[in-house]
């Protein structure tokens, strides 16, 4: 039962010649975007305001818990809020999200409890909530092996006949990985409910774009495969939502996967522990921070009146009062069972797993004598 | 009964399962109208439809990682590896995720798929076609790693594979094939998954082969018995999980015990047998426990692979250094050990 796929001209796979773009830096409308997307409701735009502001102080505290020990480490994904909340905002309760290690902020925009999305970060073995439950795989630690996951479980959704589509996030280093590749092909061919989302926040940890990939633009990867692609400014969430929203409505419709590229910065380094000072001027960082998207949001909100003075800070109190929680909640120690490290090995565990468990019982109830 | 070549009893043990459990799909290289280039899923497209059986793009890591996601939105995927070699590139995914979602979700999701690979040599083939690669999977936490080498064990394990809540590497001895044996795949008679089976019972010593090399030491030790030497030979079935509890037994009523392996030598799996025979038998062992591999060099080319492929000279060569004409000489250990002169 392979999917429709359409052949489409290699014209019509072509993403937009500059990315599309709802709203400029300033604050001000676009005139005409490119693309003919539809501009998302005043009242996802509100939503999507509050959850960027919970989404940048989220990530804050969660490097300032790096600092104190309570984090083992924590990628940031401060200057990508847009990407983030976006790519959280467009899932419908049947839909998947198929995210990497840079995406907490994805996660906790989808709902899911800061708490455990951390507790991987937090220095535990497991992902820290039930992928099941809440539709959001593992975060993915290797690169782009999660989008052909993504692709995976886009094609169970499709060969069982139920509803929903599955969003696949890649950063620009992710692209240069062959599991992503093959992963849109398999999508192309199967014409699979899925939307590949790369974020390109210009840096591979040092490596920058340039060293990365010689392409026009990471979204004319799609062409090659049958995937018609799009690219957005990533750094504009009225765009991002716009455009993803439109690639997941047309894979849920069963029109085959897409490749959206969001052209956005890491602002901060790769991790906690990295030094970007060593491979990034300072100006740099300094021009995307006038870029910033939630500045970017917020002028375009209040300008238009979807949003007061008010509404900014009942959005940044709220933000404050999710963070001391957070603080609060990860104020304690976790305290891991290790002989837990031999129960999900297999649904039955191994003679030879019982026996080293039982070993490990009497070293640790010797320490403890 | 009737005869069936393992080749058959493969296509049958896909085939009921297919019937029995719709959430189950096969699909990979080749495996679609062609049926498999060892035509394992011959007719399964036909018989069953495109949306049961399927050809995929001509990539290994995406055929595995697709069936991680399919797994994991309720399928249970059986995907073919085209040969041993071919699979590499999917070891990423197999390693880092097929092995490990269980974990990675503390039991919440697992990944009831089967990932089968035609393995090692005796074919003729080409380079990178004759690999025997089972060590690799066998070294990872995760995975169950199983090698038939009777056409009953074939379906039945495939049928236990199939059946698993774990992920399950299938390693198919390609030339046992096309080997024949009177088999009656409706009645169970394969020993339970997990365990392994006694083939030939002796009382000399112990020689634990598994896949390909079960037949060589079957034929070992039919010379041997010539000889005088009764050799047990014990089929491990499953590498992962390891029958500890067989192969001890065997060896402490024996005494003595080989490990014969097509695989090369070093870090192979019966470097890890022998190890754990002496470690639970040191007192009832009379020799070294004593391994019979492959040599430690590329798989060489067809016209030359019968000087690597450890057979049955080379096993009764061991035999013989199972130093069976030996008095034990303690006199340094000064009467230490209970019972030594």
């Amino acid at each position: 039962m392979p999917g429709k796929t359409t052949r489409r001209t290699a014209q019509g796979l072509l993403p937009s010649a500059a990315p599309v773009r709802f709203v400029a830096e300033d604050g001000t409308a676009v005139a005409r975007p490119p693309g003919g997307y539809t501009e998302p409701p005043a009242g996802l735009l509100r939503e999507a305001y509050r959850r960027m502001v919970a989404g940048r102080r989220f990530d804050t505290q969660a490097t300032a818990l790096t600092k104190q020990g309570r984090l083992a480490v924590y990628p940031s994904s401060r200057g990508q809020e847009a990407c983030q909340v976006a790519g959280a905002l467009v899932l419908g309760e049947h839909d998947w999200l198929f995210p990497t290690y840079r995406d907490s902020v994805a996660l906790v925009a989808r709902g899911l409890d800061p708490v455990q999305v951390l507790t991987l970060l937090r220095g535990d073995w497991h992902c820290g909530y039930d992928p099941r439950a809440v539709r959001v795989a593992p975060q993915c630690t290797p690169l782009a092996t999660q989008v052909l996951h993504a692709a995976g479980m886009a094609e169970a959704l499709r060969r069982s006949g139920e509803p929903g589509a599955v969003l696949a996030l890649v950063g620009d280093g992710g692209t240069s990985e062959g599991d992503f590749h093959e992963a849109l092909n398999f999508a192309a061919v199967f014409a699979s409910p899925v939307v590949f989302f790369v974020q390109n926040n210009k840096y591979a940890i040092s490596v920058p774009l340039a060293r990365q990939s010689a392409a026009p633009s990471l979204a004319y990867k799609g062409v090659g495969y049958g995937v018609p692609s799009e690219q957005v400014d990533g750094n504009d969430l009225v765009a991002v939502l716009a455009v993803l929203t439109a690639a997941m409505e047309r894979a849920r419709a069963g029109g085959g996967p897409t490749l959206v590229e969001a052209h956005t910065y890491r602002m901060d380094a790769h991790t906690n522990a990295d030094d970007a000072t060593r491979y990034r001027d300072a100006a740099e960082v300094e021009q995307w921070a006038g870029a910033d998207p939630l500045a970017r949001l917020e002028a375009h909100l209040l300008a238009r009146g979807e949003l007061t003075a008010d509404d900014v800070e009942r959005a940044r109190a709220e933000a404050e009062t999710a963070a001391a929680d957070l603080r609060a909640a990860m104020d304690t120690e976790p305290v891991g069972d290790p002989l837990e490290l031999f129960d999900h090995v297999f649904a039955e565990p191994t003679p030879q797993l019982r026996e080293q468990r039982a070993l490990l019982a009497a070293e640790l109830t010797a320490e403890e004598g | 009964m009737a005869k069936v070549t393992m080749a058959q009893a493969l296509n049958t043990a896909l085939r009921d399962a297919l019937s029995q459990d719709e959430r189950v799909l096969v699909f990979g290289e080749d495996v679609g109208p062609l049926g498999g280039v060892f035509r394992i899923t011959d007719g399964l497209t036909r018989d069953f439809g495109e949306e049961r059986c399927f050809d995929t793009p001509l990539a290994e890591s995406g055929i595995v990682g697709l069936a991680v996601g399919m797994a994991m939105g309720g399928f249970r995927p059986v995907v073919e590896m085209q040969f041993d070699a071919f699979a590499y590139p999917a070891f990423e995914q197999i390693a880092s995720h097929v092995a490990k979602l269980r974990n990675r979700t503390r039991g919440l999701m697992s990944l009831p798929m089967v990932i089968r690979i035609p393995y090692a040599g005796g074919i003729g083939g080409v380079e990178h076609h004759s690999d025997s690669s089972e060590a690799y999977y066998a070294h990872t936490p995760g995975l169950k790693v199983v090698t038939p080498a009777t056409a009953e064990d074939a379906y039945w394990l495939l049928r236990d594979a199939v059946a698993d809540p774990d992920p399950v590497v299938f390693m198919e001895p390609k030339k046992l094939y096309w080997s024949k044996q009177e088999a009656d795949l409706t009645r169970r008679g394969a020993a339970p998954f997990g365990r392994a089976a006694v083939r030939r019972p002796g009382r000399d010593a112990t020689l634990v082969a598994y896949g390909p090399s079960v037949p060589v030491a079957l034929e070992a030790a039919e010379v041997a018995a010539g000889e005088g030497v009764e050799l047990e030979v014990v089929d491990l079935r499953t590498i992962v999980p390891f029958d500890d509890e067989t192969v001890t037994a065997s060896v402490r009523r024996t005494g003595r015990c080989l490990v014969l392996q097509e695989a090369q030598g070093f870090a192979g799996v019966g470097a890890e047998i022998a190890a754990r025979v002496q470690e639970r038998c040191f007192h009832s062992l009379a020799a070294p426990v004593l391994r019979v591999a492959g040599f430690d060099i590329p798989y060489p080319p067809p016209k030359l692979e019968h000087a690597h492929l450890p057979g049955v000279d080379r096993v009764l060569d061991a035999v013989d250094r199972l130093q069976f004409g030996d008095t034990p000489d303690l006199r340094h250990l000064g009467g230490r050990i209970e019972g030594a002169a």
